[in-house]
Protein backbone atom coordinates (compact mmCIF):
# COMPACT_ATOMS: atom_id res chain seq x y z
CA UNK A 1 0.00 0.00 0.00
CA UNK A 2 1.47 3.64 -0.84
CA UNK A 3 1.51 6.02 1.33
CA UNK A 4 -0.41 8.23 -0.37
CA UNK A 5 -3.38 5.08 0.28
CA UNK A 6 -2.20 4.97 3.85
CA UNK A 7 -2.95 8.54 4.54
CA UNK A 8 -6.43 8.19 2.82
CA UNK A 9 -7.16 5.10 4.88
CA UNK A 10 -5.82 7.05 8.35
CA UNK A 11 -7.93 9.84 7.79
CA UNK A 12 -11.21 8.46 6.62
CA UNK A 13 -10.62 5.93 10.19
CA UNK A 14 -10.19 9.09 12.01
CA UNK A 15 -13.19 10.32 10.46
CA UNK A 16 -15.29 7.89 10.91
CA UNK A 17 -14.21 7.02 14.35
CA UNK A 18 -14.89 11.04 15.49
CA UNK A 19 -18.28 10.64 13.49
CA UNK A 20 -19.59 7.49 15.32
CA UNK A 21 -18.42 8.85 18.42
CA UNK A 22 -20.39 12.53 18.33
CA UNK A 23 -23.27 10.55 16.93
CA UNK A 24 -22.82 8.35 20.44
CA UNK A 25 -22.43 5.12 19.14
CA UNK A 26 -18.76 4.46 20.02
CA UNK A 27 -16.81 4.56 22.80
CA UNK A 28 -13.30 5.32 21.74
CA UNK A 29 -12.18 3.33 25.05
CA UNK A 30 -13.49 0.43 23.93
CA UNK A 31 -12.19 0.65 20.21
CA UNK A 32 -8.62 0.95 22.43
CA UNK A 33 -9.33 -2.25 24.33
CA UNK A 34 -10.63 -4.49 21.60
CA UNK A 35 -7.55 -3.65 19.94
CA UNK A 36 -5.48 -4.12 23.20
CA UNK A 37 -7.07 -7.47 23.65
CA UNK A 38 -6.22 -8.92 20.47
CA UNK A 39 -2.78 -7.38 20.23
CA UNK A 40 -1.97 -8.45 23.55
CA UNK A 41 -4.04 -11.46 25.16
CA UNK A 42 -4.88 -13.58 22.63
CA UNK A 43 -3.02 -15.57 19.87
CA UNK A 44 -1.64 -19.20 19.37
CA UNK A 45 -0.35 -19.45 22.56
CA UNK A 46 -4.28 -20.30 23.66
CA UNK A 47 -4.56 -22.50 20.77
CA UNK A 48 -0.95 -24.01 21.65
CA UNK A 49 -2.07 -24.71 24.86
CA UNK A 50 -5.26 -26.69 23.82
CA UNK A 51 -3.19 -29.16 21.74
CA UNK A 52 -0.92 -29.77 24.28
CA UNK A 53 -3.66 -30.73 26.75
CA UNK A 54 -4.89 -32.98 23.79
CA UNK A 55 -1.14 -34.35 23.63
CA UNK A 56 -1.22 -35.68 26.73
CA UNK A 57 -4.97 -35.91 28.05
CA UNK A 58 -6.15 -38.75 26.09
CA UNK A 59 -9.82 -38.05 27.51
CA UNK A 60 -9.96 -34.31 26.66
CA UNK A 61 -8.35 -35.35 23.16
CA UNK A 62 -11.76 -37.34 22.56
CA UNK A 63 -13.88 -34.37 24.26
CA UNK A 64 -12.00 -32.10 21.68
CA UNK A 65 -12.39 -33.85 19.12
CA UNK A 66 -16.07 -34.63 19.45
CA UNK A 67 -17.26 -30.91 20.31
CA UNK A 68 -14.42 -28.50 19.76
CA UNK A 69 -16.10 -25.21 21.20
CA UNK A 70 -16.94 -27.14 24.37
CA UNK A 71 -13.91 -28.65 24.75
CA UNK A 72 -11.62 -25.42 24.11
CA UNK A 73 -14.29 -23.72 26.39
CA UNK A 74 -12.45 -25.80 28.77
CA UNK A 75 -9.33 -23.80 29.16
CA UNK A 76 -11.38 -20.74 29.32
CA UNK A 77 -10.98 -19.85 25.84
CA UNK A 78 -14.06 -18.42 23.70
CA UNK A 79 -16.48 -15.70 22.00
CA UNK A 80 -16.52 -14.88 18.81
CA UNK A 81 -15.58 -16.19 15.73
CA UNK A 82 -15.19 -19.67 17.60
CA UNK A 83 -19.05 -20.42 18.32
CA UNK A 84 -18.83 -23.43 15.88
CA UNK A 85 -15.30 -24.43 16.46
CA UNK A 86 -14.50 -27.88 14.86
CA UNK A 87 -10.58 -29.72 15.45
CA UNK A 88 -9.01 -31.61 12.58
CA UNK A 89 -6.31 -34.23 13.61
CA UNK A 90 -3.38 -34.85 11.74
CA UNK A 91 -2.04 -38.45 11.60
CA UNK A 92 0.34 -39.96 9.71
CA UNK A 93 -2.39 -41.30 7.25
CA UNK A 94 -4.59 -37.89 6.92
CA UNK A 95 -2.88 -33.98 6.56
CA UNK A 96 -5.63 -31.26 7.26
CA UNK A 97 -5.10 -27.20 6.43
CA UNK A 98 -7.55 -24.84 6.92
CA UNK A 99 -8.61 -21.84 4.29
CA UNK A 100 -11.30 -18.80 4.10
CA UNK A 101 -11.50 -19.18 0.32
CA UNK A 102 -14.09 -16.00 0.76
CA UNK A 103 -12.56 -13.73 2.69
CA UNK A 104 -10.53 -14.34 6.40
CA UNK A 105 -12.84 -16.48 9.00
CA UNK A 106 -10.33 -17.68 11.57
CA UNK A 107 -10.68 -19.24 15.28
CA UNK A 108 -9.61 -15.74 17.08
CA UNK A 109 -9.78 -17.17 20.53
CA UNK A 110 -7.35 -19.74 19.93
CA UNK A 111 -5.29 -18.12 17.06
CA UNK A 112 -5.68 -14.48 17.40
CA UNK A 113 -5.87 -12.81 14.27
CA UNK A 114 -5.03 -14.43 11.14
CA UNK A 115 -1.42 -13.43 9.25
CA UNK A 116 -1.79 -11.71 6.30
CA UNK A 117 -1.19 -14.64 3.96
CA UNK A 118 -3.59 -16.59 5.06
CA UNK A 119 -6.00 -13.46 4.08
CA UNK A 120 -4.17 -13.35 0.81
CA UNK A 121 -5.57 -13.50 -2.70
CA UNK A 122 -2.83 -16.33 -3.90
CA UNK A 123 -3.26 -18.64 -0.65
CA UNK A 124 -6.89 -18.63 -0.74
CA UNK A 125 -7.25 -19.67 -4.03
CA UNK A 126 -4.41 -21.72 -4.18
CA UNK A 127 -4.66 -23.91 -1.36
CA UNK A 128 -7.29 -25.56 -2.82
CA UNK A 129 -6.18 -26.14 -6.54
CA UNK A 130 -2.68 -27.08 -6.24
CA UNK A 131 -2.58 -28.17 -1.85
CA UNK A 132 0.88 -29.89 -2.38
CA UNK A 133 2.59 -27.36 -4.19
CA UNK A 134 1.50 -24.64 -1.79
CA UNK A 135 2.42 -26.42 1.46
CA UNK A 136 5.72 -27.50 -0.24
CA UNK A 137 6.75 -23.76 -0.98
CA UNK A 138 5.74 -22.71 2.89
CA UNK A 139 7.81 -25.54 4.08
CA UNK A 140 5.73 -28.49 4.25
CA UNK A 141 6.60 -31.44 1.71
CA UNK A 142 4.23 -34.30 2.68
CA UNK A 143 4.47 -37.91 1.03
CA UNK A 144 3.14 -39.04 -1.70
CA UNK A 145 0.69 -41.51 0.34
CA UNK A 146 -0.36 -38.38 3.04
CA UNK A 147 -4.17 -38.06 2.45
CA UNK A 148 -4.52 -34.24 2.25
CA UNK A 149 -8.01 -32.57 3.08
CA UNK A 150 -8.67 -29.03 2.74
CA UNK A 151 -11.19 -27.33 5.10
CA UNK A 152 -13.04 -24.37 4.08
CA UNK A 153 -13.90 -21.78 6.65
CA UNK A 154 -17.27 -20.54 7.39
CA UNK A 155 -19.69 -17.83 8.50
CA UNK A 156 -20.53 -20.84 10.74
CA UNK A 157 -17.43 -23.16 11.24
CA UNK A 158 -14.04 -22.70 12.23
CA UNK A 159 -11.47 -25.06 11.88
CA UNK A 160 -8.31 -25.49 14.42
CA UNK A 161 -5.72 -28.57 13.27
CA UNK A 162 -4.27 -30.71 16.00
CA UNK A 163 -1.27 -31.44 14.32
CA UNK A 164 1.28 -34.74 15.15
CA UNK A 165 2.90 -34.94 18.43
CA UNK A 166 6.57 -34.29 17.54
CA UNK A 167 8.78 -37.84 17.94
CA UNK A 168 10.77 -37.59 20.50
CA UNK A 169 8.64 -35.83 22.95
CA UNK A 170 7.82 -38.37 25.47
CA UNK A 171 8.06 -37.40 28.96
CA UNK A 172 7.66 -33.68 28.24
CA UNK A 173 4.92 -31.74 30.33
CA UNK A 174 2.44 -29.91 29.07
CA UNK A 175 3.88 -26.14 29.23
CA UNK A 176 6.53 -27.86 27.08
CA UNK A 177 4.76 -29.08 24.71
CA UNK A 178 2.90 -26.29 23.96
CA UNK A 179 6.36 -24.24 23.27
CA UNK A 180 7.08 -25.38 19.67
CA UNK A 181 3.06 -25.78 18.59
CA UNK A 182 3.34 -22.72 16.21
CA UNK A 183 0.35 -20.66 14.49
CA UNK A 184 1.18 -22.25 11.18
CA UNK A 185 1.10 -26.01 12.53
CA UNK A 186 -2.37 -25.05 14.03
CA UNK A 187 -3.59 -23.96 10.86
CA UNK A 188 -2.13 -27.02 8.82
CA UNK A 189 1.19 -25.45 6.55
CA UNK A 190 3.76 -26.41 9.31
CA UNK A 191 3.86 -29.59 11.68
CA UNK A 192 4.93 -28.78 15.07
CA UNK A 193 8.27 -28.31 15.56
CA UNK A 194 10.34 -31.61 17.35
CA UNK A 195 11.22 -31.28 21.28
CA UNK A 196 12.80 -28.33 22.24
CA UNK B 1 11.46 6.67 15.43
CA UNK B 2 13.11 3.18 15.99
CA UNK B 3 11.41 0.28 17.69
CA UNK B 4 12.23 -2.33 20.12
CA UNK B 5 11.68 -5.41 18.24
CA UNK B 6 12.40 -8.24 20.97
CA UNK B 7 11.88 -6.55 24.35
CA UNK B 8 9.75 -6.62 26.60
CA UNK B 9 7.93 -3.31 25.07
CA UNK B 10 7.95 -4.87 21.31
CA UNK B 11 5.24 -4.71 19.23
CA UNK B 12 2.56 -6.95 18.91
CA UNK B 13 3.37 -10.08 16.89
CA UNK B 14 2.61 -13.43 16.14
CA UNK B 15 4.88 -15.56 14.92
CA UNK B 16 6.96 -12.92 13.92
CA UNK B 17 4.31 -11.22 12.25
CA UNK B 18 2.66 -7.90 13.67
CA UNK B 19 -0.72 -8.06 13.66
CA UNK B 20 -1.64 -5.05 12.39
CA UNK B 21 1.08 -3.55 9.74
CA UNK B 22 -0.46 0.23 10.58
CA UNK B 23 -2.37 2.13 12.83
CA UNK B 24 -5.74 2.60 10.67
CA UNK B 25 -5.47 -1.04 11.01
CA UNK B 26 -6.10 -1.62 14.27
CA UNK B 27 -8.62 1.12 14.72
CA UNK B 28 -10.92 0.31 11.92
CA UNK B 29 -10.77 -3.32 12.85
CA UNK B 30 -11.79 -2.08 16.56
CA UNK B 31 -14.50 0.27 15.26
CA UNK B 32 -16.02 -2.79 13.69
CA UNK B 33 -16.01 -5.24 16.44
CA UNK B 34 -17.15 -2.49 18.97
CA UNK B 35 -19.65 -2.15 16.92
CA UNK B 36 -21.00 -4.82 16.30
CA UNK B 37 -20.51 -5.86 20.00
CA UNK B 38 -23.15 -2.72 20.65
CA UNK B 39 -25.72 -4.60 18.37
CA UNK B 40 -25.65 -1.83 15.65
CA UNK B 41 -25.31 -5.10 13.06
CA UNK B 42 -24.92 -8.65 12.72
CA UNK B 43 -20.94 -9.85 12.07
CA UNK B 44 -23.06 -12.21 9.11
CA UNK B 45 -24.03 -8.79 7.97
CA UNK B 46 -20.18 -7.43 8.01
CA UNK B 47 -18.70 -10.81 6.93
CA UNK B 48 -21.15 -10.42 3.05
CA UNK B 49 -20.21 -7.04 2.82
CA UNK B 50 -15.98 -7.89 3.04
CA UNK B 51 -16.71 -10.89 1.02
CA UNK B 52 -17.81 -8.88 -1.40
CA UNK B 53 -15.33 -6.15 -0.74
CA UNK B 54 -12.47 -8.27 -1.23
CA UNK B 55 -13.98 -9.86 -4.33
CA UNK B 56 -13.85 -6.29 -6.13
CA UNK B 57 -10.50 -5.54 -5.25
CA UNK B 58 -9.86 -8.93 -6.29
CA UNK B 59 -10.91 -8.12 -9.64
CA UNK B 60 -9.76 -4.83 -10.23
CA UNK B 61 -6.45 -3.45 -10.98
CA UNK B 62 -5.24 -1.60 -7.48
CA UNK B 63 -3.31 -3.39 -5.21
CA UNK B 64 -4.54 -6.00 -2.41
CA UNK B 65 -5.04 -4.52 0.87
CA UNK B 66 -6.90 -6.44 3.19
CA UNK B 67 -7.80 -3.57 5.60
CA UNK B 68 -8.79 -1.29 2.74
CA UNK B 69 -11.84 -4.23 1.57
CA UNK B 70 -12.45 -4.38 5.71
CA UNK B 71 -12.57 -0.38 5.87
CA UNK B 72 -14.46 0.38 2.31
CA UNK B 73 -17.07 -2.92 3.56
CA UNK B 74 -17.48 -0.72 6.74
CA UNK B 75 -18.73 1.81 5.08
CA UNK B 76 -20.35 0.59 3.12
CA UNK B 77 -22.56 -1.09 5.51
CA UNK B 78 -23.17 1.91 8.05
CA UNK B 79 -23.96 3.85 4.90
CA UNK B 80 -26.46 0.94 4.15
CA UNK B 81 -27.77 1.47 7.87
CA UNK B 82 -28.81 4.93 7.79
CA UNK B 83 -25.69 4.92 10.46
CA UNK B 84 -23.19 7.09 8.75
CA UNK B 85 -23.34 8.03 5.03
CA UNK B 86 -20.15 8.51 2.42
CA UNK B 87 -20.82 12.12 1.73
CA UNK B 88 -20.74 12.46 5.59
CA UNK B 89 -17.31 10.76 6.26
CA UNK B 90 -15.84 12.65 3.01
CA UNK B 91 -16.73 15.70 4.30
CA UNK B 92 -14.97 15.12 8.14
CA UNK B 93 -12.12 13.27 5.94
CA UNK B 94 -11.46 16.37 3.86
CA UNK B 95 -11.48 18.58 7.00
CA UNK B 96 -9.16 16.59 8.89
CA UNK B 97 -6.71 16.42 6.19
CA UNK B 98 -7.19 20.78 6.06
CA UNK B 99 -5.59 20.72 9.50
CA UNK B 100 -2.38 22.51 10.24
CA UNK B 101 0.86 20.62 9.05
CA UNK B 102 2.29 19.58 11.58
CA UNK B 103 -0.75 18.43 13.55
CA UNK B 104 -0.48 14.99 14.87
CA UNK B 105 -3.04 13.15 13.78
CA UNK B 106 -4.45 10.54 16.06
CA UNK B 107 -1.69 8.03 16.85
Amino acid sequence: MSDHEDDRETLRAEALESLLREKGLLDPAAVDAIVRFYEQDVGPMNGAKVVARAWVDPAYRRRLLDDGTRAIAELGFGGPQSEHLVVLENTPAVHNVVVCTLCSCYPWPVLGLPPSWYKDPAYRSRVVRETRAVLAEMGLTLEEGVEIRVWDSSAEVRYLVLPERPAGSEGLGEEALATPVTRDAMIGVARAKGAV
Amino acid sequence: MTVDLSGPAAPPRRNGELVFAAPWESRVFGITLALQEAGLFGWDEFRERLIAAIAAQERGNAGWSYYACWAGALEALLAARGICSVAELDVRAERLAMRAPGHDHRR
